[in-house]
């Protein structure tokens, strides 16, 4: 297969082909090293943008990062005149793919712009500009440039409400937006050219799509009866020419439990996770597990924060039906390892997952209340208010620990019944 | 007065309430996970998903509605700081 060259004799950018209708007319960023805060890449990465000609007209699908405006209009102008631009197709709206657009579409007035249903607030939101006309689209919805189709596939949280992918029917060329993507930049481009990715590829998807596993499941249920594709063309990273269909089934292994654990389908499981100075929480965080053990068909597990990572605990957090946090308090707050592992959970979905605080304190005790508002916030249902104990547990306060225990082991399982009150017996 | 009940379905907990009650102020007393931000209608954190009983709270205001469309809210979401119970039988949950 030919070697990509991005640059005419003259040094000026130029489109390179990816079959006789299609080109990629992206840019590179090889200095970037942190993207959107959150994600680190050792060698920059490309924005991805692509021309396809049909019989009646010219498509742009996404565009670049407004500041590499230069080296993408350049590319344009070397395969398309402005004037044969009929259709603009945005996969997903974020600033890195839609920079370019308002000057595109001021070159190209004629175009229609094709997003989303769901992209709609946000382009208003983004651009800042009201008069911008543009055909909102759903899966099943399609564009003809004559001999070439465009046809749309919303695939939404992937990794954005409004994300979608474009298939180019005749070639079966799928445009997927991030999806497949990932932060690695090589003037090579394809894969079959470039350098060792496969870090950054699995490593994007940790870190942007985990969070969605069931909206990837969901995706690639959508995709698969498309396949197999010739061409999966992201709009970051290599362009997956060679065994297209390797990355899809990746994603679908990606989208399992990073854990496969012998735990039955009838069983539930509730961990356990506990930090202790004096050894007061850690006998609560016993006393649940005995508690809560005593419930058949549920698998309780039981972890001091002090002897573990928690890249691990990550991983056993996001396989869990139940997540129970036992912290003491001090100087008004819970304490920096809890934190530490509240804060590593953005990668893996918590919502509705069960969730429960304890502690011991020795003045005041809101860290219980603290980690419950976290766990909340974090969308993890919190039906039993936690347990605070001064001080070193009384016989007494052990047994309230397990009751605790066994209350919450009910719950995962809905054996508890319904509490009803009146608002005047709260006040 | 007037009594509603409200199921918050996330904590299985049923609440009795008068009439006119937001539901802010019960579902803060009983520690349901619908979370709570600005707590005047105008930031979105509380949408809240109402899955029995649309009727039995209040209309939702222009105000709410502006706030749950740009929030993208789904048609059976509501703010809870702003939603007031009326009677009859509501369940929601946080979304």
């Amino acid at each position: 297969m030919t070697k990509p060259v991005l640059s005419n004799s003259e040094g000026a950018p130029q489109a390179v082909a990816l079959s006789q209708r299609v080109h990629w007319i992206g840019v590179l960023d090889p200095n970037l090293r942190t993207f959107d805060i959150i994600l680190k890449t050792a060698n920059g990465t490309s924005y991805n943008s692509y021309v396809v000609r049909g019989s009646e007209g010219v498509a742009i699908i996404d565009t670049v990062k407004e500041s590499f405006s230069g080296d993408f209009f350049a590319r344009l102008e070397s395969v398309a005149r402005y004037d044969e631009i009929k259709v603009i197709v945005l996969n997903h709206l974020e600033p890195d793919h839609s920079g370019a657009l308002p000057e595109l579409m001021r070159r190209a007035p004629q175009a229609r712009l094709y997003i989303s249903q769901k992209a709609q607030s946000m382009l208003k939101a983004l651009l800042k500009q009201d008069e911008l006309e543009f055909t909102p689209v759903i899966t099943g919805d399609a564009v003809s440039l004559g001999d070439r189709t465009l046809s749309f596939l919303h695939t939404p949280y992937l990794h954005w409400p409004d994300t979608q992918c474009t298939h180019l029917v005749e070639e079966k060329i799928l445009f997927s937006g991030d999806v497949f993507g990932c932060h690695f930049c090589d003037t090579r481009l394809f894969n079959d050219e470039v350098g060792d990715f496969r870090f950054s590829f699995e490593y994007y998807y940790a870190h942007i799509m985990r969070p969605f596993k069931s909206y990837v499941n969901t995706a690639l249920d959508l995709l698969d009866p498309l396949s197999p594709f010739k061409q999966i063309l992201p709009a970051h990273g290599p362009l997956l020419r060679d065994q297209p269909q390797r990355y899809l089934q990746r994603y679908r292994e990606l989208s399992r439990s990073a854990l496969e654990s012998d735990i039955g389908a009838d069983e539930k499981t509730l961990l356990i996770f506990y930090i202790s100075s004096y050894g007061n929480t850690r006998r609560m965080a016993e006393a649940i597990y005995e508690g809560a053990m005593s419930v058949e068909k549920v698998r309780v597990s039981l972890y001091d924060l002090e002897g573990g990572e928690i890249t691990p605990f990550v991983d056993l957090i996001e396989g869990a039906d139940g997540l129970l946090f036992g912290t003491p308090t001090i100087n008004g707050d819970a304490v920096k390892p809890i934190w530490d592992l509240l804060s590593s959970l953005a990668v893996v979905n918590l919502k509705s997952k069960l969730g429960g605080v304890f502690g011991s304190y020795g003045w005041t005790g809101e860290g219980v209340k603290m980690v419950e508002d976290r766990l909340r916030g974090l969308k993890l249902r919190v039906p039993i208010p936690g347990i605070r104990i001064k001080l070193i547990p009384t016989d007494e306060e052990i047994c309230q620990c397990r009751e605790f225990g066994h209350e919450l082991a009910q719950e995962l399982l809905g054996l508890r019944t319904s509490k009803v009150i009146d608002l005047a017996d709260l006040s | 007065m007037a009594k509603a009940s409200i199921t918050f379905e996330d904590i299985n907990v049923t609440v009795t309430a008068p009439a006119g009650t937001r539901v802010i102020e019960i579902s803060e007393k009983v520690g349901s996970g619908i979370t709570y931000g600005c707590r005047e209608g105008d930031c979105g954190t509380c949408i809240m998903k109402v899955t029995e009983g649309w009727n039995n709270l209040t209309e939702p205001s222009v105000l709410e509605d502006k706030i749950l469309r740009e929030n993208m809210a789904g048609k059976h979401n509501r703010l809870a700081c702003q939603a007031q119970v009326l009677g009859g039988k509501i369940s929601v949950k946080p979304v």
